[in-house]
């Protein structure tokens, strides 16, 4: 089993999922308080799944606020960066890009990859906690 | 008598006494170490309480856990407008006692709706109560116009996020410096004022 972690997590590293933060946030971990990382990914992913909803409602009404937008995006990536999510990261500030720019296509079609890399996070980590217990 | 003609003597002995204990009352006052549960020596690690401010959930999270890593003690709140009702500066005059409060540090995001951590900084500035309590910024953005403005309204640090274990060691380290060099001035006045009645008595012959 242990190996089977370490596989899984080395993986996520070797494909840019995450980045040294996810680190940090391991060695805050203890005894005292084993499951901190789960508990950030939880929260985590319960804030971004608000996150992209809002952004979907306001894409779908078709008028482009990049202004709100942009500020969503802020915080997806403040949040992001916070738990190592680095493609998602860069996703995010890839959509900060277009929206500066007021480029409407830009902003779908890095959106779509976002919600991508960002499900692909989700299980990959869920597989990983999964098989730390 | 031995009284009258000691008068002076024994003036500057009272006044010996009395200044020691003036220092001594000085030193251990709370707001200055948070000492109120903590019986050990200054040289043992202290127990500073900071005040942590962020609108994101996560990075809450991980302020808090990096705070409590570093043993601190910490309130965490999601608003600049909680934290001034938490230092009881929102002019609701409802909060009874802040001077038992005891932060020691403020960790203020940058980017929050409604007030940002700037202007909580300004605001914790311009309070008589405040003023002298440390207020850290932190941001993901490295924007130097940004981080001269908080220096320059009085911030303390300005700190790139994610903020690491080895930031929050170093401000610790030196806010505990500093009331280390605080207890040293007023350890040395004392000395001072002790070794002045001391000449004095010597030199009237005691």
């Amino acid at each position: 089993m242990q190996r089977q972690v370490a596989l899984i997590k080395q993986s996520l590293f070797d494909q840019g999922y995450l980045d040294e933060q996810f680190i940090e946030l391991e060695e805050l971990q203890d005894d005292a308080n084993p499951n901190f990382v789960e508990e950030v990914a939880t929260l985590y992913f319960k804030d971004s799944a608000r996150l992209i909803s809002n952004i979907e409602q306001a894409l779908e009404r078709g008028s482009f606020d990049f202004n709100r937008l942009d500020n969503y995006m802020h915080q997806f990536k403040g949040s992001s960066t916070s738990i190592g999510a680095s493609k998602v990261k860069t996703e995010c500030t890839m959509f900060r890009e277009y929206c500066r720019v007021g480029n409407a296509e830009g902003c779908l079609r890095t959106f779509k990859q976002l919600k991508k890399e960002h499900a692909t996070l989700r299980k990959k980590l869920e597989q990983y906690f999964q098989a730390s217990k | 008598t031995f009284l009258t003609n000691h008068k002076h003597i024994i003036s500057l002995l009272s006044s010996l006494v009395y200044i020691s204990l003036i220092d001594m009352a000085e030193v251990m006052r709370p707001e200055k170490l948070d000492m109120s549960n903590d019986t050990s020596s200054l040289g043992s690690p202290e127990l500073l309480h900071v005040l942590a401010v962020d609108d994101s959930i996560v990075d809450r999270k991980f302020i808090e856990r990096l705070l409590r890593v570093s043993s601190c003690k910490v309130t965490v709140v999601d608003s600049a407008t909680r934290a001034l009702q938490y230092l009881g500066l929102d002019g609701n005059h409802s909060f009874v006692g802040f001077e038992d409060l005891k932060i020691n540090l403020i960790m203020t995001d940058y980017s929050m709706p409604g007030m940002t951590g700037y202007e909580l900084l300004k605001k914790i500035k311009e309070s008589s109560a405040f003023r002298e309590i440390p207020v850290v910024i932190m941001s993901s953005e490295n924007i130097l116009p940004r981080i001269d403005r908080c220096l320059e309204e009085g911030a303390e640090d300005f700190l790139l996020k994610p903020v690491k274990l080895a930031d929050v060691k170093r401000l610790r380290d030196s806010l505990l410096k500093a009331d280390e060099i605080a207890f040293k001035n007023i350890m040395h006045k004392r000395e001072l004022q002790a070794n002045d009645i001391y000449s004095q008595l010597k030199r009237a012959k005691i």
